[in-house]
């Protein structure tokens, strides 16, 4: 039994972590990858942004959260969606647009999403230096250690208040979002956009409003997902790169243009994590008896060491791309 | 209407005065340089320029000709310098001595037989087993090997580093480690080339930018292969040494070596260019409905086109790897072996193999040049802080101040691509309606 | 003064001209078809009024205001409807949704303009929460003229609305344009099933190397021997 909470300790719950915050992360690029038609490769350093900004607003009203009981990281980070989709807004005019309007490939977008991810990843590290920060400038990481009621069974389930809070945001996330892509009219439009941008223009749907409304969703997703990676774990500047691979298996897994497929696809390769890098010879040990010696002697089945852990969404990747390219929920572009 | 197509004729007779000038410029910086640091500062300088020529003409075949963007350059890169360090390091009695070579020959071989298994496994639907079943027998097949043959390795070389700190080299001439560095990246690429290059070209970047992590990753952690952060010094050079014959005439020798190695490769190129390989090539590029309608395998040419710049890449790597005379993994950034390239072939003219050498000199002159700008304009700036308002600066000002080489990098990217998105010489195609 | 009156147009795709000189004007309440042979530049024509073409030369009126080269956002402000021939529906948006982005510009009339399509054309209510990638052929063009209509369009532009539909639908297309028009949209279509749509036409021209060959009454059209015999087949 000990085992099995191990098991739901290091792979249940912290897959269901990363594959929220891949799942986000890969929500907006599906997102942007719909509408614009190009990979957008800043993705991962706007998700740095947003946390930024909520640690530079954490760090200037450490008491902000006090008030509501709950972290100031949290309290802000709907200020820092705000300056991330500002952000997003921003870069979109003043670098994508230009070249959107030259009509170049979608390729050169991608090099151009580059540059703007170094701009970016050059600005955030000279800023805050290239150190980790911790997000919980001034509160407590409240630590919860379940015991569970059986016999035998010593190891709690260990869950930390962060991770309850980005389960939370996560669930209201989605759902807001599939709310507004079905119910709302902008909604509706971005889909009619990403099914048919000249259908859509000949509805007289203006297209650069839909765009303006795409970057802000994906800038407040990205700032969401980097925050609550922040939270969890510590505020990172050079994460992006390391980001960006899982994120966008996860968007081509669910389907390219697909959001709940990113959804899906977001955990599919937290899990896929977690479950790699989890050493499965532990759960072998009850059955120490009655195995063979070779098997029980084996000290680590791992599938890969945590060192390696980037090879994972890369062979998913691989796989989807050779076996099914349009993902599971069979996307719109390849 | 008329279609004529002049690009297969000579340029004009006009004289390439733009060329001109703007090598001109380009030796006045550079005898600049010489001025002002020395020459075997600058000798080194220009070494490591015509390295990176190479990378950047690899790199100019994929994103000039065949419009591929290759966003991992870094991996190939790295695999070259590996392969430089492997080959050409003296060989490690303390491994070679004892009986680890076996066993790791034993794990190598068992992880080729599980190899062979697996892949039979695929076929069995051959020999009239469903599918379905062949899949799961394959998968499953495939993973415990996998974890036995893994395990197997983890034991062997966890040995490797107790017993021999790591299997050392192969003492070999260094040109060895250099082709074999080429033919390594090549064969990387022609995997990643297998899976991309039959769909959207984002696909290509997306799977390039991971493999180059990943080939970092194992790199930096295999330290029985390479010793790891530990890194391997010094590698042997193809040309005495400055312990010989003094830094600059050391240095000058090696520049010799790789000018002639950018000759060969430019002449070739500009072969294969005006070639009907090359046309076929643009000509995919340009227009690939008509191309695929004209019977064209383009899948197949892409993936020439791709592998042969990934080669360029690794050899140029070695080259690189085997001139800084150490082999440190972790001396592998995205920025500097993947961006800055890019920047030289946009900047210089994607296509234009003549644009593409112009902007990997002047390019890593600037880029060199840049870093000790950049910390005398930080410390500047501290200066005048701390003495007007007492500001206290953080201590680690000189890693901050080269993040603004990031920044300063990104931004040429964006402007190049908006407002010179052929570059300062731009590919000589002559389209006649 | 002519709903649309077209003067004298020029224009093509990257310096190649298509269409040399062009003249075509229709009364709001009626129905004008363009036919001729293959290339001779009737769907450019529509694609000329709807601005997703460069007009070089000449001008095209709407109510006498000029309207060339004004982007296909702002036409459908001042009232104009189109319905291209392919990939005219939003295959994962169901038909309401479908209807809906018709009226994007004007969401206050979207309960009423509803209610009216649905009544033009019932098996569209039917069908209202399948996505309209699933329909057949003949469905989509409804809910592709049916999206158009949303926006309460004065002129309402068809291309080849009955291309690669079974004899039966094409008739029930027809049936519907006339409806349509009859409600008080003045209707350009372009058409490959010439003796048809003329028969419905209040205007007709026939365009040759994107010039008008002729340009009468429809009736007069297909009376007329030499169209017969150069572009009706006999």
């Amino acid at each position: 039994m000990n085992e099995l909470v191990f098991f739901i300790n290091n792979v249940v719950i912290a897959g269901s972590v990363t594959g929220s915050i891949y799942a986000i992360g890969a929500v907006g690029v599906t997102l942007i990858f719909s509408i614009m038609r190009f990979a957008h490769f800043a993705h991962g350093d706007m998700m740095t942004f947003g946390a930024f900004m909520v640690l530079l607003l954490a760090s200037a009203f450490p008491g902000a959260g006090a008030a509501f009981g709950v972290p100031a990281a949290l309290v802000l980070l709907p200020v820092a969606m705000a300056l991330t989709a500002l952000l997003a807004v921003g870069i979109d005019r003043a670098f994508y647009k230009p070249l959107r309007a030259h009509g170049v490939k979608p390729i050169v977008l991608v090099i151009g999403s580059l540059g703007v991810t170094l701009m970016l990843q050059g600005l955030i590290r000279l800023f805050s230096g290239t150190g980790g920060q911790s997000l919980y400038v001034d509160d407590r990481k409240e630590i919860f250690r379940l015991a569970l009621p059986f016999e035998g069974v010593r190891v709690p389930v260990v869950i930390t208040e962060p991770q309850l809070w980005l389960f939370g945001i996560t669930l209201v996330t989605v759902v807001g979002l599939h709310l507004f892509l079905t119910r709302s009219r902008l909604g509706k439009a971005m889909r009619a956009m990403s099914d048919n941008p000249d259908l859509a223009q000949a509805s007289g749907i203006n297209t650069n409003t839909i765009v303006a409304v795409t970057w802000v969703i994906a800038g407040g997703l990205a700032a969401i997902a980097g925050t609550l990676l922040s939270l969890d774990v510590t505020f990172k500047p050079d994460l992006s790169f390391f980001l960006l691979l899982p994120i966008f298996a996860a968007a081509i897994v669910g389907g390219v243009g697909h959001p709940f497929g990113a959804v899906a696809g977001g955990f599919v390769v937290g899990f896929a994590e977690t479950l790699a890098v989890f050493n499965w010879s532990v759960l072998l040990r009850p059955f120490r008896d009655s195995l063979p010696e070779w098997l029980t002697q084996a000290g680590n089945l791992a599938f890969v060491g945590t060192e390696y852990k980037i090879v994972v969404p890369f062979f998913i990747l691989v796989v989807i791309l050779v076996w099914r390219p349009t993902g599971i929920f069979k996307g719109k572009v390849i | 209407m008329e279609t004529r197509r002049t690009d297969i004729v000579a340029t004009p007779s006009r004289l390439p005065l733009r060329e001109i000038l703007l090598f001109l410029a380009l030796l006045a910086a550079v005898l600049g340089v010489y001025a002002a640091m020395g020459s075997a500062y600058s000798t080194r300088m220009l070494v490591e320029a015509s390295c990176y020529a190479i990378l950047a003409l690899g790199l100019t075949i994929q994103w000039g000709y065949a419009g591929q963007f290759n966003a991992g350059v870094m991996g190939f890169v790295a695999l070259g310098g590996f392969s430089a360090m492997f080959f050409s390091i003296p060989v490690n009695e303390a491994f070679w001595g004892s009986e680890l070579p076996g066993e790791l020959g034993l794990v190598l071989l068992a992880m080729l037989a599980a190899i062979l298994v697996v892949l039979g496994a695929t076929r069995l639907d051959r020999l009239g087993v469903p599918k379905r079943l062949r899949t799961v027998i394959a998968v499953v097949l495939g993973v415990v090997l996998y974890l036995v043959v893994i395990n197997a390795l983890r034991d062997v070389t966890d040995q490797i580093e107790s017993q021999a700190g790591f299997i050392g080299g192969l003492g070999l001439p260094v040109g060895v480690g250099w082709i074999v560095g080429g033919a390594l990246a090549g064969a990387v690429g022609f995997f990643i080339g297998r899976v991309c290059l039959g769909l959207r070209s984002d696909y290509l970047a997306i799977a390039t930018l991971g493999i180059a992590e990943i080939i970092k990753a194992f790199l930096k952690n295999s330290d029985w292969l390479t010793r790891g952060t530990a890194t391997v010094s010094p590698l042997p050079w193809p040309v005495p040494g400055p312990a010989e014959v003094g830094f600059t005439l050391a240095r000058a020798m090696y520049l010799s070596v790789t000018a002639v190695m950018i000759a060969v490769i430019f002449f070739l190129l500009s072969r294969a260019y005006h070639a009907p390989w090359g046309r076929m090539i643009r000509a995919i590029r340009d227009n690939e409905l008509s191309a695929a309608a004209m019977g064209k395998d383009i899948n197949r040419r892409r993936l020439e086109i791709f592998v042969l710049g990934c080669i360029l890449m690794g050899i140029g790597g070695a080259a690189l790897g085997s001139f800084n005379s150490m082999f440190d993994p972790q001396g592998y950034l995205p920025l500097n072996h993947t961006f800055l390239v890019l920047v030289m072939v946009i900047l210089g003219g994607p296509g234009n193999n003549l644009g593409t050498i112009f902007g990997a000199v002047a390019v890593y002159l600037i880029w060199i040049m840049s870093e000790p700008l950049a910390l005398f304009v930080m410390e500047l700036v501290v200066a005048f802080g701390e003495g007007t308002f007492g500001w206290e600066a953080p201590t680690n000002m000189d890693s901050r101040a080269l993040q603004a080489r990031v920044f300063v990098i990104g931004l040429l990217i964006t402007l190049v691509l908006r407002f010179a998105p052929k570059g300062l010489l731009p590919e000589k195609v002559r389209h006649v309606a | 003064m002519p709903l649309l009156d077209a003067r004298n147009v020029h224009g093509g795709y990257g310096g190649m001209n298509i269409l040399n000189g062009v003249d075509m004007a229709i009364e709001s309440d009626q129905i004008g078809v363009i036919v001729g042979p293959n290339g001779a530049g009737k769907s450019t024509m529509l694609k000329a009024v709807f601005g997703l073409l460069h007009v070089s030369q000449g001008e095209i009126l709407l109510r006498g205001e000029p309207i060339h080269n004004l982007p296909p956002n702002k036409l459908v402000q001042k009232g104009m409807g189109f319905v291209p021939q392919e990939n005219n529906v939003f295959p994962s948006l169901t038909v309401k949704e479908n209807l809906e982005m018709g009226a994007f510009l004007k969401p206050g009339n979207v309960k009423r303009m509803l209610a009216q399509v649905f009544e033009f054309f019932p098996p569209l209510h039917e069908k209202r929460h399948q996505p309209a990638g699933e329909l057949s052929g003949g469905q989509r063009q409804m809910v592709a003229m049916g999206r158009a209509l949303m926006a309460e369009p004065s002129l309402l532009l068809l291309d080849e609305p009955t291309a690669g539909l079974s004899p039966l639908y094409m008739n029930e297309i027809f049936e519907q344009v006339k409806r349509v028009n009859s409600a008080g949209v003045g209707i350009l279509m372009v058409e490959q099933n010439a003796k048809q749509a003329l028969g419905i036409a209040d205007k007709g021209f026939v365009l040759a190397a994107g010039q008008n060959r002729f340009t009468d009454t429809g009736a007069a059209l297909l009376a007329d021997p030499d169209v017969a015999k150069s572009f009706l087949g006999g």
